[in-house]
């Protein structure tokens, strides 16, 4: 790392000798690899499917830390995650940072590490990348886009299309909900909550590839990321036009996320998570996934969590724990606060 | 979780719902008053647990529903001063004002801040000297003794530029009110969270006056259907009072330290309900000695008086004379994502919560 500066500079995205050393002694540091180190404008990948899967998310969250994780792992997890829910498996990204003038050059480092340190973890490549400053104030500190591929089997090619989902089948998900979403939250709001909520960021891939390498039976995957798991399974519900009803007491939502949502008036299927799928399968098929998904560390609370049903096609319905029954919709807006 | 899983224990709300179903022999209408009832009964699905001669009416107690849209539009102005800070719950930010909301103004350049606690306001405005922080208060006796408490707070550290716009509201006035225009109940489920600050006198003489049964209940299932039992036994026997539910919580005399915060700091006024009117000595007006912190006294700007949107029949709603199915706008033109109406706009709005659960 350069020490002669601690904060970004216009001049290190300038062009010239300060960014080739940032980039040098900063992302070349962490990221290195043969591909990368060759500098080239685009980078020359082999593939070794016929066909490849390609997606691209950007990072622009605040505060930029928060209890399990921080914007540079969340950039790895969200673009492999994307990936592997469509069947692929995710092996390069590309990484680009739009950076503040002033931004702390300390806490990129520190960013830039859990980056290198999530890719390497999920096994994917960071290829190429780009670097721009902008003035202070006219971006929030630090906002990184990722893009990445995916090598896509012919086997796997449908499991994000949700084909052949009939009544009976089954959703799965691999354990608590709302954890991302409500540790954000507490990091970035002043309530002083003392629970140990912490973000479930995780790269899902090594997971997803054992469940398809052992099953041919998933029908659809999905990451519940923003809008929660209640945003998925209404798309899925209007995609394949039947219902959807799940149970609430199998929903699996640890104590402290519990009480955040109770307090804040949330509902918690519509918040976000960031290291959760959802798997569609047949009800004799889910045994063997669920087995599979309780076998693997981010899998271990895997839970049936709802049915698809025949009745109020295109809807979602919560079957609650006092016995009663309510719709349940997308999320519209960000969820808010609310006195009463 | 501790408090919260002993109130939506299953066994106990199907109990309670045997025994209701047991003795409940009269037709018979109740209404929740405050939107955090209505919210609870569809949330739980309690309506299904309930015999066919009883009928729940949703009641006026969502602040932000009855909220006018003058208001809305008053703080939307305040938001366009030069330098202004709008201090807000979230429940406001999306409600729209006759052309634009809070919302819409952030994203064309207003200061607007999400509280979780009007004390905020004032940490800002310590912080942002010389430029005014607005705090468009809203609630009944719930969160006004909060508001009243920043603005004591406030006076007390010679803060000068926190400002309330207050539309805070009184529950007793607008109860009565409805029930002098013929709206035709039997008994008040009556809120947990405004009696635990006013106490129960003053539902004395809805019970005495009018022969109709109030019981004060908390918001998790057993609570309402324990409550809805109580009214039933009154009912059913003939002998409608004032009895408490919500005893966790709520005392005969209220919260004494709150109930002086609002006098010390409020009085009354005649005060305008979106889709009900002017409701006589129903608002809560800043009084004359704390009049620095009054945003109408200080910033007052001129706003016209919107008219009710057409084909909106949140009035009727509101005063327990209709059901949302009945209007042809909702779920067609009326959705929470783009709400026409009083009872769409907050989530705790009988439209919305019946767009959200029972659609």
């Amino acid at each position: 790392m350069n020490p002669r500066e601690d904060k970004i500079l216009m001049s290190h995205g300038n062009g010239g000798r300060m960014m080739h050393d940032l980039i040098g002694h900063l992302f070349l540091k962490h990221f290195g690899n043969k591909i990368l180190e060759e500098q080239t404008d685009a980078a020359i990948l082999p593939v070794d499917t016929p066909e490849v899967a390609f997606t691209t998310d950007s990072f622009v969250i605040d505060p930029l830390f928060f209890p399990g994780g921080n914007i540079g792992k969340l950039a790895v997890c969200g673009t492999v995650n994307d990936l592997a829910v469509s069947g692929a498996e995710p092996r390069y990204i590309s990484v680009s940072f739009i950076l503040e003038e002033g931004f702390s050059m300390q806490e990129l480092e520190v960013i830039v590490k859990s980056l290198a340190e999530e890719a390497r973890h999920a096994k994917v490549t960071i290829v190429t990348g780009d670097t721009k400053v902008v003035n202070r104030g006219k971006c929030d500190k630090l906002f990184i886009n990722t893009a990445g591929i995916g090598m896509v089997r012919k086997k796997d090619q449908m499991v994000g299309k949700a084909r052949n989902i009939h009544p009976g089948d089954v959703i799965i998900i691999n354990g608590t909900i709302g954890d991302h979403g409500m540790a954000v939250m507490n990091a970035r709001e002043s309530f002083n909550f003392k629970s140990p909520v912490i973000s479930d960021c995780a790269s899902l891939n090594h997971m997803i590839r054992e469940i398809l390498d052992r099953s041919s039976g998933v029908k659809f995957m999905r990451d519940p990321t923003r809008g929660g798991v209640a945003t998925v399974l209404n798309e899925l519900a209007a995609k394949i036009g039947h219902g959807i009803e799940i149970n609430e007491q199998a929903l699996p939502i640890s104590k402290g996320v519990s009480a955040m949502c109770e307090i804040l008036g949330f509902d918690t299927l519509h918040i976000a998570n960031e290291g959760k799928v959802i798997v569609v399968a047949s009800e004799q098929e889910s045994k063997l996934i669920l087995e599979i998904m309780r076998n693997h560390p981010l899998g271990k609370q895997s839970a049936v969590i709802a049915h698809i049903v025949s009745d109020h096609p295109g809807r979602v319905v919560l079957k609650t724990g006092t016995g009663g029954k309510r719709i349940i919709d997308s999320l519209t807006g960000d969820p808010l606060p609310r006195i009463c | 979780m501790r408090y919260v899983d002993e109130y939506r224990n299953r066994e106990l709300i199907l109990a309670l719902s045997e025994e209701v179903k047991k003795i409940s022999k009269k037709e018979i209408t109740l209404m929740e008053v405050c939107g955090g009832h209505t919210m609870a009964i569809h949330r739980f699905g309690l309506h299904s647990l309930l015999p066919s001669n009883i009928r729940l009416l949703s009641g006026p107690g969502c602040p932000v529903c009855v909220s006018s849209q003058h208001f809305l539009d008053t703080a939307i102005a305040y938001s366009k001063i030069s330098g202004a800070i709008i201090t807000t719950y979230g429940d406001l930010i999306r409600v729209p004002g006759s052309v634009s909301s809070l919302e819409k103004e952030k994203a064309k350049g207003a200061d607007i801040r999400i509280l979780y606690s009007v004390l905020e306001a004032l940490e800002i405005a310590k912080n942002n000297p010389g430029r005014p922080v607005f705090f468009p208060g809203i609630g009944f006796e719930t969160t006004a003794p909060a508001t009243a408490a920043a603005i004591v707070q406030a006076k007390k550290e010679n803060i000068v530029n926190f400002f309330v716009l207050s539309a805070h509201k009184i529950m007793p006035p607008v109860m009565k009110a409805l029930v002098d225009e013929g709206v035709k109940i039997n008994g008040f489920i009556a809120p947990g969270h405004v009696s635990a600050i006013t106490g129960t006198a003053i539902y004395n003489e809805l019970a005495a006056g009018y022969g109709l049964g109030v019981v004060v209940t908390g918001f998790e299932p057993v609570d309402m259907m324990q409550a809805i039992l109580m009214l039933v036994r009154q009912i059913e026997s003939g002998t409608p009072k004032v009895e408490i539910q919500y005893r966790r919580i709520v005392h005969p005399e209220g919260n004494r330290i709150a109930q002086a915060l609002l006098i010390e700091v409020f009085n009354h006024k005649d005060d305008r309900w979106r889709g009900l009117g002017i409701i006589r000595e129903s608002g809560l007006k800043i009084r004359k000695n704390f009049a620095g912190f009054d945003a109408e006294v200080k910033y007052p700007v001129s706003v016209p008086e919107p008219p009710d949107p057409k084909g909106c029949i949140c009035g009727l709603i509101l005063r327990g004379l209709k059901k949302p199915g009945d209007c042809r706008l909702f779920a067609t033109t009326c959705t929470p994502s783009d709400p026409v109406g009083a009872c769409m706009v907050s989530g705790e709005g009988t439209c919305a919560t019946y767009y959200k659960y029972r659609r």
